[in-house]
């Protein structure tokens, strides 16, 4: 999966996690915690979603990594 | 309109999942209402058929308002006395004029208030049914089963077809019936339904009659909304709240009104029945929700209004400590792995767990204090505050929390939370909780010290799940941490047991393969 499909996927799954968060006024700097307000269950969810659309599962070693969304991103790019 | 939380003054019907003819089960879902915090959906009271609804879709009512009514059974309606076509009549209908024996959906803001009153007319006609010599026509299924979903009695009807068997003509034509004689009662009930407790006996606390005198309310106007029609305070309150003052006077912030009339009574159990709705009045404030910033708006007020109260009543006090998740944390990672992501647990299904058992275990922090005394409750119907993005929060409840295991609580948690957000919640979930656990350090706070929801008498707060450097058995280590803290009542308990609490969570944490 190249970094444009990645960055699509992460986007989708975000917006349908949390509705209010618009793709296109989205900073891939943003973390998922203090700036995004995802809880765990969200993240569990967002990982969720993206394992259903990249078809990449997620191992839970993994979740400490995920802190932003360019780091989302930058893992399916890698892996989907 | 049921009270689906002790804070909620006003609920809105936004969708029928029921219409008239349908025949409700108890506990049946009859409506989604949207009241300030989120929609909810709330189930009938009673069983028997929906003659009518009797708010609009959009209205905004009080709490205790009658949104629907529902016929106690079919043999209610005299449907046969309706009867165009004179000789239907095949069994005697019961005495009992239908206006007494049909209860509303919304039998007030006591949850579990069974207009009991009400009931015993409908075991009456019960009875009379019994006795009347009853001829069975004969009736194919397919048309008991029509006459069934439209709440008609086949044994009740004539029917026209060959040998006299009923038809589908004829239980139309009888629901049609049943439908024009619902309607032409249906103002009396709606107009009164306090009537319904029965002959001239208002029930009342004494105190309510105090406050009725001091007032200068007469009990009999009033709608009681307490435990079998009841007339509580706070009915009191919104009544002297609702007559007709000076434009002046009306004009002040909701607060103005009851307040300062008591202030006698003050001090801890001032308004016992914190269970009913709450005693400040927005009348006319009730918003229509169009928009998110109006829902956060009144969202926020609502909070406002019970946290104001939960201050004002409850002497809280406040404990902390320090819980090692190592053990939890492990464990949580080797039950996960190799899941599904949708199996997955996270840390909060553990902390949940086990404050639920901690609960069960340290009942002081389990129940409600209401009327001056604490109720201990059986069950353990944890509340998890949940944050809704856009703002504000609802604390729905996980029911029989106690009795679940890690992964029952994460599926319930998972579901809840989903549901809260999505506006879906059940009128139970907002009703039930028995203790609160916030889980504020999910976004980043070290330690969250909550203020109890009224009138429950604890609320759990965790923080952040933190790496700390921890020392034992003389050997310092680094590991991961959670400040746990505990809000209580201080009529209902004190530090001692509540540190017995908290020590009751931190031993559950150590093994959480028992939990």
């Amino acid at each position: 999966m190249n970094d444009t499909d990645a960055r699509v996927a992460v986007f989708a799954a975000l917006h349908e996690i949390a509705p209010d968060v618009e793709p296109d006024d989205l900073d891939p700097g943003a973390r998922l915690r203090q700036d995004l307000e995802l809880d765990s269950l969200d993240f569990l969810r967002l990982l969720e979603v993206l394992a259903g659309s990249t078809g990449v599962s997620t191992p839970e070693d993994d979740y400490r990594d995920l802190t932003t969304v360019q780091s989302l991103i930058d893992y399916f790019a890698a892996r989907g | 309109m049921p009270s689906l939380g002790a804070d909620m003054e006003h609920g809105k019907v936004v969708e029928w999942l029921v219409k008239p003819g349908d025949y409700v089960h108890r506990g049946d879902l009859v409506a989604e209402v949207d009241t300030e915090k989120t929609v909810m959906e709330i189930e009938s009271f009673e069983e028997g058929v929906v003659a009518e609804y009797l708010v609009d879709l959009g209205e905004t009512v009080p709490v205790g308002t009658p949104i629907a009514r529902v016929t106690g059974t079919p043999a209610d309606v005299p449907v046969e006395v309706a009867a165009p076509d004179g000789g239907a009549v095949e069994r005697a209908v019961a005495a009992e004029p239908a206006v007494e024996s049909e209860p509303t959906v919304s039998a007030g803001p006591a949850v579990a208030a069974e207009p009991a009153v009400a009931a015993e007319p409908v075991a009456a006609v019960a009875v009379g049914h019994a006795d009347a010599p009853v001829e069975h026509p004969a009736v194919a299924p397919p048309i008991r089963h029509l006459a069934h979903r439209l709440g008609i009695e086949v044994d009740g009807l004539h029917g026209t077809g060959r040998h006299g068997a009923v038809t589908r003509a004829d239980v139309e034509a009888a629901a049609e019936r049943l439908h024009r004689a619902a309607e032409s009662v249906a103002p009396t009930v709606a107009a009164r339904p306090a009537a319904a407790t029965g002959a001239g006996r208002v029930r009342s606390s004494p105190r309510a009659r105090r406050l009725a005198v001091e007032l200068g309310v007469d009990l009999a106007t009033v709608e009681g909304t307490g435990p079998g029609g009841a007339v509580t305070e706070a009915d009191l309150h919104r009544n002297a709240a609702s007559r007709p003052v000076p434009a002046a006077e009306a004009a002040p912030a909701p607060h103005a009104e009851p307040e300062p009339t008591h202030v006698g009574e003050a001090g801890p159990g001032r308004h016992p029945r914190s269970s009913g709705a709450a005693e400040t009045s927005e009348t006319g404030a009730a918003p229509d929700g169009s928009s998110a910033a109006q829902r956060v708006a009144s969202l926020r007020r609502a909070i406002g209004s019970l946290m104001s109260r939960s201050k004002r009543e409850i002497p809280h006090y406040y404990l902390s400590t320090t819980i090692d998740l190592g053990a939890a944390l492990d464990w949580m990672r080797g039950a996960n792995a190799g899941r599904p992501l949708a199996e997955r647990l996270v840390p909060a299904a553990l902390l949940l767990a086990a404050s639920a058992r901690a609960a069960r275990d340290v009942p002081e922090m389990n129940g409600f204090f209401v009327d001056g005394e604490f109720r201990q409750s059986e069950a353990v119907h944890l509340g998890v505050a949940v944050a809704l993005r856009g703002g504000g929060l609802v604390a729905p409840a996980i029911h029989d929390a106690d009795r679940l295991e890690p992964d029952e609580v994460m599926a319930a948690l998972r579901d809840l939370v989903a549901r809260a957000r999505a506006g879906r919640l059940r009128r139970a979930e907002m009703a039930d909780p028995t203790i609160t656990v916030t889980n504020l350090g999910e976004l980043g706070v070290e330690s969250v010290f909550g203020v109890i929801y009224a009138p429950q008498v604890a609320l759990v707060g965790f923080g952040r799940v933190v790496e700390r450097p921890w020392a034992e058995n003389g050997l310092l280590g680094v590991r991961p941490v959670v400040t746990t803290t505990l809000s209580a009542d201080h009529r209902v308990s004190d530090g001692l047991r509540g540190g017995r609490f908290l020590a009751r969570v931190d031993e559950l944490l150590q093994r959480p393969e028992e939990l």
